[in-house]
């Protein structure tokens, strides 16, 4: 069960990183663009410790490119939210903020695992998520409380992401399991600050949250939607075409 | 768009004692300048402190009035500490 609850971590921060990636050269403004990237490196680098702790649990001699670039879509267990197109740039700041705030909780709380691996990875990723999340907060309000347009697109970007917020806070089989051993953490119980969190923001932002709705799911088991798949061929092809070409 | 404003970025090293300049870009406003600059000039672990400046908040002194300015002080070189020995151990000059 460990490794499968290592990988959704892994997993996270690989697509989310790779959506990001696909800013660089096209960022709104030089600087956003550098910033952009920024996060996008530092998601890979979580990605990467946790591959690495991954393939050690595994134990079947993969390293953490194996896990990244030789499994196909049914086999990533990423959110949905983070595999959903760039969009515009309130579309790519709403799923970041999305992410960041419950990324932030979730860090927190695995800094508590009885797993000294898990702690030592959240400690280090932790800080790195809180500048992510000052900096998507401050975009949402910004994009929010901005012009009629800003505060337009970023209040249709809000409100087409919302779908796959339920995802964060589901527990299934192996978020059970690994709370029960003490070594993952109560998904569901992150849901209230995550929620303060945007309501305040929200708030701040002139935005509307959300109405209730029906709640996208799949990610963590491997169902996702068809975007994942173009994803992985852009980001896997090199290693499928040259398995083990290095530069 | 009209262009965001543009900014001077002063960073202070690891190691060194004054804000050196880094370089410029544009944000609009002092908190998104200080964002920026985190992100274009320290993500090499380069930085300690950041300043951020309004480039217009700057008065430069006219590279045409070279001449007046700076002559004078060439010809005076009993103004350099030249002339005596260096103490051993005295830092930072």
């Amino acid at each position: 069960m460990l490794f499968p609850y290592l990988l959704r971590f892994a997993d996270n921060g690989l697509i989310l990183s790779q959506r990001l990636g696909e800013w660089c050269g096209h960022g709104p403004v030089l600087e956003e663009d550098i910033a952009l990237t920024n996060v996008a490196l530092d998601l890979l680098g979580h990605a990467r410790m946790w591959y690495g702790y991954a393939a050690e649990v595994e134990g079947k001699g993969h390293g953490e490119d194996d896990l990244a670039f030789f499994r196909d879509a049914g086999d990533f267990h990423n959110l949905l939210l983070l595999e959903q197109p760039n969009g515009d740039f309130a579309v790519t700041m709403a799923r970041q903020f999305y992410f960041d705030v419950w990324h932030v909780e979730l860090l927190r709380a695995l800094s508590g695992s009885s797993d000294v691996r898990i702690r030592g990875i959240a400690g280090k990723a932790w800080k790195e998520a809180m500048y992510h999340l000052e900096r998507s907060v401050d975009w949402v309000i910004r994009l929010g409380d901005g012009t009629a347009e800003s505060h337009q697109r970023m209040q249709v970007a809000a409100d087409s992401l919302w779908m796959y917020t339920g995802e964060m806070f589901e527990m299934d089989e192996v978020d059970k399991q690994m709370l029960a051993q003490g070594v993952g953490v109560d998904l569901a119980a992150l849901h209230g600050p995550w929620r303060d969190r945007v309501n305040s923001v929200f708030a701040a932002a002139t935005l509307t949250v959300p109405a209730a709705t029906w709640m996208q799911t799949g990610g963590k088991s491997g169902r996702h939607t068809e975007k994942l798949g173009y994803i992985l061929a852009e980001m896997q092809h090199i290693q499928r075409t040259y398995p083990g070409c290095t530069w | 768009m009209p262009e965001w404003p543009l900014w001077e970025i002063f960073v202070r090293s690891q190691h060194g004692l004054a804000h050196k300049h880094a370089g410029s870009l544009r944000a609009t406003d002092a908190a998104m300048a200080m964002k920026n600059a985190r992100d274009v000039y320290t993500r090499r672990n380069e930085g300690t402190s950041i300043w951020v400046v309004r480039s217009q908040d700057i008065t430069a002194s006219d590279p045409a009035a070279k001449d007046e300015l700076f002559t004078s002080a060439a010809g005076k070189v009993y103004r350099h500490p030249t002339f005596f020995p260096m103490p051993e151990g005295v830092k930072n000059i």
